[in-house]
């Protein structure tokens, strides 16, 4: 029988002591977490991409929320409807982020590029880039295993019959996933204004770039000779466009130019989208 | 001092909670598929470990061992032991938001875990002193961060490896844990 209360007398002893300590300090731990960030988490897409620099959505809720810095307009897959929303709930100036889209600078399809070597290993770029660059004669070029195809949260990419992830503009949110995840980091975000863009990343010189692939950008320089803006630029045998100069232009002299065909009108591009 | 040392090299290498006795594998293979995840893991098992023990072993050589309610041990220690971590959670939440960001998401797993729960129950079971249940319960947690890294740097390494199809994910992480247990089989003589 004592045994019996002396059990009771623990257990109830135990659990009531923990229960009150427990109390006590979740108030005085109390942490006040603003109902907003909650709000402002149900506005936002969650694809967790991480575009805003954030840790995901949560946290770019919560920042958005107790910093004043943070501006409302880092979603860049929730465009400007969403940018909108966050700042009419944080109160802080809409201004859109400018809607972007993925664009791979390489051509080098199947048929247009020489290959070096009969690649058999796990069918995953940054794997086959570890042997000698990649299986491709080009070592700047498109490995074509599709990590970025994987790495997309939205479906935007897919990976195209001629050996080239293809981008589908009208889905892809530009969050920057694939960017970052391709091992020859030769995707780049791009807006949706700019009327020109060379599709190589080769800085190969000429005669061995063009050996290596038949659309290679062989830095011969006639485009930028050829623009009248002076937005194009050779850096280190290979020709850059300045995207800020080359959106005011109506006339692109240099497409006709390239002998390759590397430099390249952006076309079938959706309309920019009103700014909120 | 020999003695401690012994009891220690024991609890992380030839004893190791994991690797030889089977103990916290739900967490072994749940946080293993990153490096800074175990990590973090392996820090607050060790020192969630070390106080809980110091908060058993006062409670069974002062309130349970008098009473001779000893067969209450299990179930004191569960409370005991969750209720201790629920504190510490509101605690570091509040008082060190870094540490908190670090690994106040794995505390709350490691409420129940059987690791967190076996080292009291070891520690009064063989009679150590408190000084000496500090020290057990520091090489297991050790022990537990060192498996559970060791794992972790193994499976990173599996991500580009051509493993075949039915024994990708969690098939190839038991082969690789039974492997890994061998090894440290291999230090049973030690002692």
């Amino acid at each position: 029988m004592n045994t019996a209360i002396d059990i009771i007398l623990v257990l109830v002893g135990v659990g009531a002591f923990f229960g009150l300590v427990l109390a006590l300090a979740d108030k005085k731990f109390a942490m006040e977490v603003n109902p907003l960030i909650n709000e402002v988490e149900e506005v936002l897409p969650k694809g967790q991409c991480g575009a805003c620099g954030f840790a995901g959505c949560a946290k770019y809720a919560e920042a958005v929320v107790e910093n004043d810095e943070v501006p409302p307009n880092l979603c860049v897959p929730g465009k400007a409807a969403v940018a909108a929303k966050v700042a009419e709930l944080t109160g802080k100036k809409a201004e859109a982020a400018e809607p972007k889209y993925a664009h791979l600078k390489c051509r080098g399809t199947k048929t247009a590029a020489a290959m070096a070597a009969n690649y058999q290993g796990v069918p995953d770029c940054a794997a086959a880039k570890l042997i000698q660059g990649g299986p491709k004669g080009c070592k700047f070029g498109c490995i074509g295993f599709g990590n970025c195809v994987r790495a997309c949260p939205f479906g935007a990419l897919s990976m195209g019959e001629d050996g080239l992830p293809i981008v589908d503009k009208d889905i892809c949110t530009g969050c920057g996933k694939c960017v970052s995840t391709c091992p020859q980091a030769i995707l780049t975000l791009q807006t949706f204004d700019a009327p020109v863009q060379v599709e190589c990343s080769s800085h190969d010189k000429g005669p061995a770039a063009r050996k290596l692939c038949k659309n290679a950008c062989i830095g011969c320089g006639l485009c930028m000779r050829s623009c009248t803006h002076g937005a194009i630029k050779l850096e280190n045998n290979l020709a850059v466009v300045d995207q800020s100069i080359c959106k005011t232009c109506d006339d692109p002299t240099c497409l006709a130019k390239c002998p390759t065909k590397a430099i390249e009108a952006m076309t079938g591009v959706k309309k920019t989208q009103q700014t909120a | 001092m020999a003695e401690y040392l012994t009891l220690f090299i024991g609890a992380v290498v030839v004893n190791n909670f994991v690797l030889t006795k089977f103990l916290g594998l739900c967490i072994f293979f749940g946080i293993s598929k990153n490096l800074s995840a175990s990590v973090g893991m392996g820090m607050a098992v060790t020192s969630v470990m070390t106080m809980s023990s110091i908060l058993a072993w006062i409670m069974y050589f002062f309130v349970l061992q008098p009473l001779g309610l000893t067969f209450l041990t299990t179930i004191v220690f569960v409370v005991l032991t969750a209720s201790f971590v629920q504190l510490l959670e509101l605690i570091i939440k509040k008082q060190a938001p870094a540490l908190y960001n670090m690994w106040g998401i794995y505390l709350l797993l490691i409420a129940t875990n059987c690791i967190v729960l076996a080292v009291p129950l070891l520690n009064v079971e063989n009679s150590y002193s408190l000084m000496k249940s500090i020290v057990f319960a520091i090489g297991s947690g050790l022990g537990f961060a060192l498996a559970i890294i060791l794992m972790a740097s193994l499976r990173e390494k599996l991500v580009y490896a051509d493993v075949p199809k039915p024994l990708q994910g969690i098939g190839i992480a038991f082969i690789l844990a039974g492997m890994l247990s061998l090894a440290f089989l291999g230090f049973s003589g030690m002692l």
